[in-house]
């Protein structure tokens, strides 16, 4: 048998293959596909199936319009009831179960390891922090995935991430992914894999943050190896046993490169794109005055992100003149953030903490900026237009500098408010 | 049979983001003006420029971002073929379904200037300037991904297969 990396074993599974190569193109049966609000009542993106491949396997999950902001909304969620009431369709999270589609699916055991996850949402990628394939598709794609039960995939060549080290404090997940954007840029049409002996070190927080933010590197997909750590974060979720791939011993790589994680420290990435954008904290000079700081999405709108947003301004306020707005992930995430405390750490320094949906993130709703205005977040991307006027300016930081900043007025590096 | 597509080039930079292609504010706007959107951003007045027929020669990481239908909204604009330096898997996919051809090929930015005509050969890979007399070749596409182009995209073959309704939902605004 000849050596595959994980990706490869997972498009050959799914394919009913023995081996499949970079420059293949596979035809796979997808093992779950997601469905949204958003395609439902944006015009011309939804036409209703006639038929599901598999009410069990078919999931719809209301997340970037809720509760409704605008009349459309509302009538295509009426629509999205009504499609999972008529194909019986097994899981659904509807207004009140709710929260970010890649949330729903880590919390409730649908990203499943080995397995191949179908949904638009281009960050769809954070499976892979679970060792399970997801990558974005097209509304198209994913309306035949859901009804014919097919999707094709192009193999791309892996590279493969090795980490080493311990993370220092105040450095996390999202900067460990902003050293990679900065230091080798664009990965289109290639899929990376993490593992190494740093693996151990990283958290499964910091593993989802990472997994998410490939989709802002052009990866194809991005696929954490199957440990310990993924093993106790799955426990009591899934409904089968997990079934985790991993590389073989002489797979294949484009390349095969070394991150030693105790030599991180906080980025910042300016404006407009994410590839090759970043600046170390320590290298930043601008004094960048911000209107809004924002910590959600699903990259950072985990409890373990809203734990350090609490912890940086616990009996501390946020600066006149500026929005702090935190977005838990999922209802399940904001519950625990009540019970812990954390809501109430970060209303009384004057944050906003809001309902879990995609909100500013994709400038929906809950925090759209106007023109002139700087936010500092921990979300997914910082486009032009992203998060409201196209004349706002978008910086990302991880949670510590984006809460830091929102104390400070000013971007600033989270170890000095941390001490 | 072949996809040949030839037309007048429209050239853009690197990294040009779904967010440009397909603004948000298309998701709540009719579906026959969305692509009145398109470059809003970043090159405005572009949509009354480009007409029928047009190509597109885009830099690195072409389409990087969002599932938004970026290929349905080029083709809508008039863009009947993209060719870029690096192209955004999810942005081929979207090509792709759209029935709109789109492929990588380094070095295209510096084989046209804006204007000039291209020919872009889609089962070759190679890309032509028509107008200066040279060509590079660039990834051709799979015959799989050919054949959903020829059959002008995902969603004609599964409504002629009787998997989704012809007509889109539209979901009420008032």
């Amino acid at each position: 048998m000849a050596a595959m990396t994980m990706i490869e074993k997972i498009l050959a599974r799914a394919a009913g293959k023995s081996v499949v190569r970079p420059g293949d193109i596979v035809v796979c049966k997808p093992d779950i596909v997601v469905g949204l609000d958003l395609p439902i009542s944006t015009e011309g993106a939804w036409h209703r199936p006639k038929k599901v491949f598999d009410p069990e396997k078919v999931v719809l999950v209301f997340d970037h319009s809720i509760p409704a902001p605008t009349i459309q909304d509302a009538s295509g969620m009426i629509e999205g009831r009504r499609f999972a009431r008529e194909f019986g369709l097994k899981h659904f999270f509807d207004v009140g179960q709710h929260g970010i589609c890649h949330v729903i699916l880590a919390e409730n055991g649908l990203a499943r390891p080995g397995e191949l996850l179908v949904c638009a949402d281009s960050h769809t990628c954070a499976s892979g922090a679970l060792n399970c394939a997801g990558r974005g598709a097209g509304l198209m794609d994913t309306l035949q995935a859901m009804t014919k039960g097919v999707i094709w995939y192009p193999v791309s060549p892996s590279v493969r991430y090795e980490f080493e080290g311990t993370l220092p404090m105040h450095v996390s997940g999202k900067d460990v992914f902003f050293h990679i954007a900065q230091e080798f840029g664009g990965h289109s049409n290639t899929s990376v894999e993490f593992g190494g002996p740093g693996l151990l070190n990283l958290s499964m927080s910091d593993r989802r943050t990472i997994a998410t933010m490939c989709a802002e590197i052009s990866a194809e997909f991005a696929l954490f190896e199957y440990d310990a750590i993924t093993a106790q974060y799955l426990e009591g979720r899934l409904d089968r046993p997990a079934q985790p791939v991993a590389p073989d011993a002489g797979a294949d790589y484009a390349e095969v490169r070394r991150i030693d994680l105790s030599s991180l420290e906080p980025y910042v990435v300016m404006p407009d794109a994410v590839p090759n954008n970043a600046k170390r904290v320590s290298d930043f000079h601008d004094t960048v005055p911000i209107q809004q700081a924002f910590i959600g999405s699903c990259a950072n709108g985990k409890i373990e992100d809203l734990r350090i947003a609490a912890d940086v301004v616990r009996g501390k306020k946020v600066a006149p003149g500026v929005r702090f707005i935190v977005t838990p992930g999922s209802q399940a995430v904001y519950l625990q953030a009540i019970q812990e405390g954390i809501v109430e750490t970060l209303i009384k320094a004057g944050a906003v903490v809001t309902n879990s949906t995609c909100g500013a993130c994709f400038g929906g709703h809950m925090g759209v900026m106007a023109a002139g205005e700087n936010c500092i977040t921990a979300s997914t991307r910082n486009f032009k237009g992203r998060m409201g006027s196209a004349e706002a300016k978008i910086y990302m930081g991880s949670p510590a500098t984006v809460a830091a900043s929102a104390l400070a007025g000013v971007i600033t590096d989270p170890r000095r408010v941390m001490h | 049979m072949a996809v040949i597509v030839e037309g007048r080039v429209w050239k853009f930079g690197d990294n040009i983001n779904t967010d440009l292609i397909y603004p948000n504010t298309a998701f709540r706007t009719p579906e026959r003006e969305q692509h009145r959107l398109t470059f809003s951003s970043n090159r405005p007045g572009w949509v009354d420029l480009v007409r029928e027929g047009d190509l597109i020669v885009g830099g690195k990481n072409f389409g990087m971002g969002s599932g938004r239908p970026s290929g349905k909204q080029l083709s809508e604009c008039g863009i009947r073929a993209v060719v870029a330096e690096t192209l955004n898997g999810l942005c081929l996919r979207n090509c792709v379904v759209a029935g709109l051809p789109a492929t990588q090929c380094l070095g295209v930015g510096d084989l046209f200037e804006e204007g000039d005509i291209g020919r872009f050969n889609y089962t070759t890979g190679l890309i032509t300037n028509v107008t200066r007399g040279r060509s590079l070749q660039g990834e051709a596409l799979a015959p799989l991904l050919l054949e959903t182009i020829e059959a002008g995209g995902v969603l004609p073959m599964l409504v002629r297969e009787g998997y989704v309704e012809a007509v889109a939902f539209v979901a009420a605004s008032t």
